[in-house]
């Protein structure tokens, strides 16, 4: 074999080579560049973002095999083992697994519940039904996604959590109701998360009057360590039995927040919030931005996404800030409907931004904390929409 | 899937999220009820302090102006007048080293000795 031949065969088998075989791969990698750009220049969920836009970035480099979803999909056919995967896959399809599995979504919640602090939940219980009221994106997408632009029931589901506004909830269901769309329903949700801030402000002044704005709430009461021990074990106990196909969220969420209140196992809270939520975070941004393969993320599906995911935040906000306003009426002037809109889980933005809101009406407004009940009960909505989704159009 | 099936769909997601959030609201209110009760019944009366009696004066300070941030915005006092009310709460801040709208006052009550009574 001569030199020429050597190279010139060594130049075939070269990406920039391959690159030229498809001119969609070429886009993908401009895209990825994007997110990496939003994710470290525009700091927009940059602990996840940044991870997704690799993960975008590695997948799309024709040669590196890095991922192969024609193996998932024999794998989804039953084709093939998980064993196989093993054996023939590359190294974004192995923690991928994790994804598939429902492992990292599940590991996400007990950092989450170790960091959670459901104290203004339980002092104001009534914070439940605008965390319920904000679910309202959800089904609101779902009925677009299948009504408008005509999406298979698994998909409009998928794309309805994004509403919920919860990554590892949307993830966990997009999983295991339609794979093929975990990245444009990945980066939805997590944009929009970071989008929050910009999202609700308009929606808000829309839909409230200034006096309502204004309204200060009293102090919230305080809420004993026993009641904040006995919580997630009785939250676990009901909403499980009730809905078991949301244990595996909803039961790692409380098992994290167990270990932050029962004041002995410091470090095993310390963990999960910390190492194993680091550790899980790297592996679940880089294998869901594996899933953006070009031939599969550049379709119009791809846009209807975006925008439903847009429509689900707002019905979200809408939801919570409606019930906000009802239950404003009811208790005579009591409660402020500002709170409502923290209902969508994001936490603790979306509360963030019912304190900028409520602050900007009234300077000695403070929100937060009352803003923190809805945010939380959002989460625990979220996954019970998740967790009814699933038993609905899981097969 | 029809559109009327997906709003069925929807419907009926919106109820069992509702539902299973008002069964969380009701539990959480039993679980304060029952802690409260369980808390008045442990709490020890200290020995030498008289029971307050049923026809004690209370007097109940409610801010009509604007409150500080944090600040408990009701307070009740015993046998205590609103002066040496605010004398009392501008000495535990003092002592404690605490802006007084960082602290929470429920109730200021006067302990009478057993010969004055």
């Amino acid at each position: 074999m001569s030199i020429l031949e050597t190279l010139g065969r060594l130049g075939q088998t070269s990406g920039f080579y391959l690159l030229l075989a498809d001119w969609r791969q070429i886009v993908m990698i401009v895209l990825a560049c994007v997110l990496l750009y939003l994710g470290l220049v525009k700091k927009f969920e940059p602990l996840l973002l940044i991870g997704i836009a690799f993960g975008m970035l590695l997948t799309n480099l024709p040669g590196s095999n890095m991922y192969h979803p024609e193996l998932w999909d024999a794998y989804i056919a039953g084709e093939i083992t998980l064993t196989h995967i093993i054996h023939e896959g590359g190294l974004l399809d192995i923690l991928y697994i994790g994804v598939k599995s429902g492992l990292y979504p599940s590991l996400i919640f007990m950092g989450v519940g170790a960091m959670t602090d459901f104290g203004p939940l339980l002092a104001n219980p009534k914070s439940l039904l605008l965390g319920a009221a904000a679910q309202l994106g959800i089904f609101a997408a779902f009925l677009m996604a299948i009504g408008i632009f005509g999406f298979a029931p698994n998909v409009a589901a998928s794309i309805g959590i994004i509403g919920g506004a919860d990554g590892p909830t949307a993830i966990w269901l997009t999983s295991k109701l339609a794979p093929d769309y975990l990245a444009p329903i990945a980066i939805a949700a997590y944009s929009y998360m970071a989008l929050i801030p910009l999202i609700q402000p308009p929606v808000m002044k829309l839909l409230t009057t200034k006096e309502e704005r204004e309204i200060k709430m009293e102090q919230l009461r305080p809420v004993s360590k026993k009641q904040k021990i006995l919580f997630p074990i009785i939250v676990t106990i009901f909403v499980c039995l009730l809905l078991p196909s949301v244990a595996p969220l909803l039961g790692c969420l409380m098992l994290g927040n167990l270990f932050k209140e029962c004041g002995l196992t410091d470090r095993l809270s310390d963990t999960a919030q910390n190492a194993l939520m680091n550790i899980v975070t790297i592996f679940l941004s880089t294998s869901v931005g594996a899933t953006a393969v070009y031939y599969r993320f550049l379709t119009p599906q791809t846009l209807f996404i975006i925008v439903l995911g847009l429509i689900a935040f707002e019905f979200a906000t809408v939801g919570g800030l409606l019930l906000g306003k009802l239950m404003c009426k009811l208790s005579g002037g009591k409660i402020n409907p500002l709170i409502g809109s923290a209902g969508v889980s994001a936490v603790p933005m979306a509360a963030r931004v019912s304190q900028t809101v409520g602050a900007k009406a009234n300077p000695s407004n403070f929100l937060l904390m009352h803003a923190m009940g809805p945010n939380v009960a959002g989460v625990i909505g979220s996954a019970v929409a998740a967790g009814f989704l699933l038993a609905m159009f899981g097969g | 899937m029809t559109f009327g099936q997906a709003l069925i769909y929807s419907l009926l997601g919106m109820m069992v999220v509702f539902f299973a959030l008002v069964l969380l609201m009701c539990i959480i209110k039993i679980m304060t009820a029952v802690g409260d009760r369980a808390a008045k019944r442990s709490a020890p009366i200290p020995a030498g302090i008289p029971a307050p009696e049923a026809d004690a004066p209370v007097l109940t300070l409610r801010q009509t102006g604007p409150t500080a941030p944090g600040s408990a915005g009701e307070l009740k006092l015993y046998d205590t007048d609103p002066r040496t009310a605010a004398m009392l709460m501008a000495i535990v801040a003092d002592e404690l080293q605490a802006p007084l709208n960082e602290l929470r006052f429920l109730s200021i009550r006067e302990i009478k000795e057993e010969n004055e009574k």
